[in-house]
C-alpha cells in the first residue's frame, strides 16, 4: 500500500525478560494523523512496546524510527523532546499538585526551568510563564476541565483524571501521543466523554498510538489496528478486518 | 541579657539558613539528606582556612565555602541521584561520616579536635563587624537572602519540576524533564547555601572544631525542617526559632546542667514523636485529618 510515510516505524523489535520473550521481532508502522490501536490479550507485550518506544526499557535488538531518526537507546526525557509522549495505565498524575500545575508541567518553560535563567532573565521568565499559563488554560478548556483548574489532581473523579492525563501530554505539543488504555475502568457515560476526546486529538493534528484492551471498543477508537500475541504481531489492518477474523477472536477470547 | 538575646538571634538566623536550604531537598524535592551538618562544617572550615591560610576575608571565604560545599555535594549527588532517590540517604550518611573523619584526622589542615582559633571577624568596607548586634543584622540579611533564593526557586517553573519529581519521578521523566540533572542542581544549591551558613558561623564564633558538625547536628537540622513543616517556605524558620528557644527556656528552670543536657535530647525526641502523631505536616502544616 502506498500510504504516507510512517511517523513511527517499529522494526524487528525484541525484548526478553529472563526466559520470557515479551516482545518478539515486532514490526509495525504508525501513520500520521490517524489512531493506531495496539490490541491483544493480557501479556501480549503491549505495555512493553510502549516502554520500549518511550525509552523506559532498552531493547535486545531492533529499531524504532521517528520520522527517520533512530530513537531506540535514548532516555525517556530525550524521546519526549523529540516529540513522542505517553500516558500511563495507572495515570501517574502529580496528585498533590493542582490540575493547572499538572498541565503547566507539559507546557514549554525552558527559561523558568533553568536556574540561571530564573535569576538572570527575570523578564523572559515572567513572559514565558504567562504564555504557559494561557496555553494551559486553553488546553484545560479543550478538555472540559477549566472549572477544575485549581483543585488537586487527586480530588478529581476518575474519568476527569484520565482527561487530565491526556491534557498534560497534549500540552507538550509533541506530535505523537501514546495512550496506555485510555478507556480502562470507565463506565459507559465516561466512555462517551473520553472516546470523542481521543478522536478530537487527531483533529488537532496529533498522531496517536493507543493500547486498547476491549475488542468491542477498538472499532470506535482506532483507524488501524495492530494485533499482538505473545510478543508477536499477528495481524495489522483496519479494525473491521481484525475483529472479523475468527482466528484472532479465538486467540483473544480464548474460545 | 542583651548579649544573650543577640547570640540567640544570630543562631536562629544561622539555623534558619540551614533549615531553609535543607528543606529544598527534604520538602520540595523529596530527597532526604543526612549530610547537612557536614556541608555546614565544610563551609565553616573552607571559609576559616581561606581566611587563616590564604588571607582571604569573610566575603572571599564565603564564596570559597559555597563553591566547596556545592562541589562536595555534587561528588555524592552525581553517582547516587542517578539511581532512585532512596540511595541518597545512605550516600549522604557516608558523606557525613567521611567529612567528620577528615575534620578530626587531617590535623595538618584542620588541627584535629583542637580546632581552628582566631578566625577573623567580617569586614564591610573597612568596618569590622564585631559587635553581637551588628552580627544579628548580618546573619539576618543572609537568612533573608536565603529565603529570597528559596522563594524564587520554589515559586517558578523550576519549583514545579521539583514538586513533580517529589510526587512522581517517573511521570516527570515521561514528560521530558531531565530529572537527574534537576536533582543534582538542587543538591548543589542546597549545599552552597548550607555552606554559607557555616561561613557565617565560623566568622561569628571565631573558633571552630569538629564537634559542631556531627551526625547529631545533621539530625537536629532535619528536625527543624520536619517540626517547622516542610510544606511551607516559612516552616523551617519557625522550626529553627522554636527548637532553639526550647533549651534556652529550660535554662530558666532550676535544673542542673547534668540533667538539662540529656533533657534536651529527650525533649527533641519526644517532640518529633508527638509531631509525627498529631501534626505530621509540621507546626505550619495542617493538623491531622483537618483541612
Amino acid at each position: 500500500m502506498a500510504a504516507e510515510a510512517a511517523v513511527l516505524r517499529v522494526q524487528d523489535l525484541s525484548r526478553s525478560f529472563g526466559g520470557i520473550q515479551a516482545v518478539d521481532e515486532c514490526t509495525f508502522d504508525v501513520r500520521p494523523g490517524v489512531i493506531t490501536g495496539l490490541i491483544g490479550p493480557n501479556g501480549a507485550g503491549k505495555t512493553t512496546v510502549f516502554n520500549l518506544i518511550t525509552g523506559f526499557l532498552g531493547a535486545n535488538h531492533g529499531s524504532i524510527r521517528l520520522q527517520g531518526t533512530e530513537i531506540l537507546g535514548l532516555s525517556p526525557h530525550q524521546v519526549e523532546r523529540l516529540g513522542v509522549v505517553r500516558t500511563f495505565q495507572h495515570l501517574r498524575l502529580w496528585n498533590k499538585m493542582s490540575v493547572l500545575e499538572n498541565v503547566l508541567l507539559g507546557c514549554a518553560t525552558p527559561a523558568g526551568e533553568n536556574v540561571f535563567g530564573l535569576f538572570l532573565r527575570a523578564g523572559t521568565v515572567r513572559a514565558e510563564e504567562q504564555r504557559a499559563r494561557d496555553r494551559a488554560m486553553e488546553v484545560l478548556s479543550l478538555f472540559g476541565l477549566t472549572d477544575r483548574a485549581h483543585e488537586l489532581a487527586e480530588d478529581l473523579a476518575y474519568a476527569e483524571q484520565k482527561l487530565l492525563s491526556m491534557a498534560r501530554i497534549f500540552a507538550t505539543d509533541a506530535p505523537v501521543l501514546l495512550l496506555d488504555e485510555p478507556t480502562s475502568g470507565l463506565d459507559s457515560e465516561s466512555l462517551g466523554r473520553i472516546i470523542p476526546m481521543v478522536r478530537r486529538l487527531v483533529d488537532h493534528g496529533k498522531t496517536i498510538l493507543l493500547i486498547e484492551h476491549n475488542m468491542e471498543l477498538i472499532s470506535e477508537l482506532a483507524d488501524q489496528v495492530v494485533f499482538l500475541h505473545q510478543g508477536r504481531v499477528l495481524a495489522a489492518g483496519p479494525p473491521a478486518e481484525i475483529t472479523s477474523d475468527p482466528a484472532l477472536t479465538e486467540i483473544y477470547f480464548g474460545v | 541579657m542583651t548579649a544573650y538575646l543577640t547570640h540567640f538571634l544570630v543562631m536562629v538566623a544561622i539555623y534558619a539558613i540551614l533549615a531553609l536550604s535543607l528543606n529544598l531537598l527534604i520538602g520540595y524535592s523529596g530527597i532526604f539528606s543526612l549530610a547537612h551538618a557536614a556541608i555546614y562544617g565544610i563551609g565553616a572550615y573552607a571559609s576559616a582556612l581561606a581566611a587563616l591560610k590564604l588571607g582571604l576575608g569573610f566575603w572571599g571565604g564565603m564564596v570559597v565555602a559555597a563553591s566547596v560545599g556545592a562541589f562536595a555535594s555534587a561528588l555524592v549527588a552525581i553517582p547516587s541521584l542517578r539511581v532512585a532517590g532512596d540511595y541518597y540517604v545512605v550516600a549522604s550518611f557516608g558523606l557525613q561520616v567521611v567529612v567528620l573523619a577528615v575534620f578530626m584526622n587531617w590535623t595538618d589542615l584542620t588541627n584535629g579536635l583542637a580546632g581552628l582559633p582566631g578566625i577573623p571577624r567580617p569586614r564591610l568596607f573597612g568596618w569590622v563587624i564585631d559587635q553581637p548586634f551588628e552580627y544579628v543584622f548580618l546573619a539576618a540579611a543572609f537568612a533573608l537572602l536565603t529565603w529570597a533564593i528559596c522563594w524564587r526557586l520554589t515559586n517558578s517553573a523550576f519549583g514545579r519540576v521539583l514538586q513533580a519529581i517529589r510526587d512522581d519521578e517517573i511521570a516527570a521523566v515521561a514528560m521530558g524533564k531531565n530529572v537527574v540533572l534537576v536533582k543534582i542542581v538542587i543538591a548543589c544549591i542546597s549545599s552552597a547555601l548550607g555552606a554559607m551558613a557555616g561561613s557565617l558561623y565560623a566568622h561569628y564564633i571565631t573558633y571552630i572544631n569538629p564537634s559542631s558538625f556531627s551526625l547529631h547536628e545533621s539530625i537536629f537540622i532535619a528536625t527543624l525542617v520536619i517540626l517547622g513543616g516542610s510544606e511551607r517556605l516559612a516552616g523551617p524558620i519557625v522550626g529553627a526559632f522554636v527548637l532553639l528557644a526550647v533549651p534556652e527556656l529550660l535554662k530558666f528552670l532550676a535544673i542542673p546542667d547534668a540533667i538539662a543536657a540529656p533533657m534536651r535530647q529527650i525533649i527533641y525526641g519526644a517532640l518529633l514523636i508527638v509531631f509525627m502523631l498529631v501534626r505530621p505536616e509540621g507546626i505550619l502544616g495542617r493538623a491531622r485529618d483537618g483541612r
